[in-house]
């Protein structure tokens, strides 16, 4: 599903983010990506969805090999994923609706698929009722909810998430585990970066620990193991 | 790409405009500034060429033969005449027929020309009309040196200052015009760049849920062309009114042979057909080129 072999990543700056990562996550998996602050987990997390090229290496995601993958195609490279923000980025301007269509206008899928479809996934994160508020009126759980609702919207095969409980309170964020649980217990691939303990140590997954660029663990039903 | 895609890049590019509506009007107030100036600047142009052009139609070169030249002679410098590349035609006219014409022209005092009849004083002429006016000075003085040539005439010192004239006021007017067109075109980008930069957040989702660029750029690349349509509209109202207004008034006045304007018939049609599509044009360039920073391509 997702492999990555001798990856390096050095940013035109000169820092290097990522030193020899060899990877592979299969169909189904739940996977935390732990570590300190500037230790790589978002340089690998970003290399995951394309947003950055490896140096060096090959990356590959849902067959598709990503160094060879041109620009042009990394759109629809992109439709097979879904992306969650620590910052959930919506469009203030437009409803929890049309927040979530926008992923399936964007792929051009027809107006009344779009609506049956926004519905079920809306049912799933819980918020059928707000569909028609808009992001500002709700509250931070809600907000990520709508944001993982757009990332399953097209039924992808993966789910990224880059620290999606950053911002949250214990309470919410463990909402925010339960849907994402849901949404791997349905066969999705899940890749989650975070810094939150609690979670990791409770619901327990496979753990990635990345320090200074290097995976230095990777255990099946691994620990957070980082102190407070 | 469906239709039901193209109908949404234009409901996008039209929401766009109001939702933006101070910049959209500062883009349009450019671009009706600057194709106000074009079409101004057009206008003037393609009359002056039109004038130009009607005088240049009717400069012809007079070739006066030697009295002495006998028929052979005359039939010599006449195939001469004809191997000359830019040569359109040349006419032969004898001194008979000349006289004949001037009779004609003088009109009642014509009459006492006939008198030369039986001792024509004229010189037997050739004709010559070029492919190109322009080529008219460079042939006549090719001609001139041919023996039994008496004089060449074409409305000498005239006929350069005009070409002169003609010339330097085309290649201002495309300078002018090319100058204000760029004007224009950095107007509108730098305004649908200001607008971007506003929907930079909402480009970057739709790079990540997985639009393609195209899908992307169709409602921005619309928008440009909706601000050059829309800002094309004054100027062409502008152009048409006063145009035909000097048309019915000035132009009817003026009673001089050559100068004459071109109709306001067709004429303004064109002129609002360039203005649309150059309006358009622009706009498109602008926004295009204001996107692009936004796209990894």
């Amino acid at each position: 599903m997702i492999e990555m072999s001798q990856v390096n990543k050095t940013y035109p700056n000169g820092v290097t983010a990522l030193n020899g990562i060899n990877i592979k996550i299969d169909k189904g998996e739940f996977v935390y990506v732990v570590g300190p602050s500037g230790a790589g987990k978002s340089t690998f997390i970003k290399l995951m969805y394309r947003e950055e090229k490896p140096t060096t290496g090959t990356i590959t995601v849902n067959g598709v090999q990503l160094s060879k993958l041109r620009n042009t195609r990394v759109p629809l490279f992109r439709r097979n994923l879904g992306v969650v923000f620590q910052d959930y980025k919506l469009l203030p301007t437009l409803t929890v609706f049309e927040n979530v269509a926008y992923a399936m206008e964007v792929v051009e899928e027809h107006p009344k698929d779009i609506k049956k479809r926004v519905m079920e996934v809306l049912d799933l994160v819980g918020l059928k009722h707000k569909a028609r508020m808009l992001p500002t009126e709700l509250s931070g759980g809600e907000q990520q909810r709508v944001s993982i609702a757009r990332s399953i919207v097209n039924s992808p095969q993966v789910v990224i998430a880059d620290e999606p409980t950053g911002n949250l309170d214990p309470e919410t964020s463990w909402e925010i585990m339960n849907i994402l649980e849901a949404i791997n217990n349905r066969g999705t691939t899940v890749v989650m970066a975070t810094h939150n303990r609690d979670i990791v140590n409770n619901l327990k997954r496979r753990v990635i620990a990345i320090e200074s660029g290097r995976i230095v663990r990777d255990e099946q039903q691994g620990e957070y193991g980082y102190e407070l | 790409m469906s239709f039901r895609t193209i109908k949404r890049h234009f409901r996008e590019s039209g929401k766009s405009l109001t939702r933006n509506g101070w910049m959209t009007f500062a883009s349009i107030s450019a671009v009706t500034v600057t194709l106000l100036l074009v079409g101004v600047f057009f206008v003037i142009m393609m009359n002056l060429n039109h004038i130009a052009d009607n005088i240049q139609k009717d400069v012809e070169i007079r070739v006066h033969l030697d009295p002495s030249a006998d028929a052979a002679n005359k039939e010599l410098i006449g195939q001469k005449i004809n191997q000359i590349t830019a040569v359109d035609s040349a006419k032969f006219s004898p001194k008979e027929k000349e006289l004949t014409n001037l009779i004609k022209d003088m009109g009642s005092d014509g009459k006492t020309f006939k008198l030369f009849e039986q001792d024509n004083p004229l010189s037997d002429v050739y004709v010559v009309k070029t492919k190109k006016p322009t080529d008219v000075i460079k042939t006549a003085k090719t001609i001139e040196k041919y023996q039994y040539v008496q004089s060449v005439k074409y409305g000498q010192g005239y006929v350069e200052k005009m070409f002169n004239v003609v010339e330097v006021a085309r290649n201002i007017g495309i300078v002018l015009i090319i100058a204000l067109l760029f004007t224009a075109m950095f107007l509108i980008s730098n305004t649908i760049k200001i607008t971007i930069v506003a929907r930079r957040r909402e480009i970057e989702i739709m790079r990540l849920v997985g639009a393609t660029n195209s899908f992307i750029r169709w409602p921005f690349f619309l928008e440009g062309a909706w601000l050059g349509i829309l800002g094309a509209i004054v100027p062409i109202a502008v152009i048409a009114g006063v145009y035909s207004y000097i048309y019915d008034t000035v132009g009817k006045n003026i009673q001089i042979k050559f100068v004459e304007l071109l109709q306001v018939n067709p004429f303004i049609i064109q002129i609002s057909i360039i203005l649309v599509l150059l309006g358009a044009l622009i706009g498109v360039w602008g926004s295009v080129m204001s996107v692009r920073k936004f796209l990894k391509v």
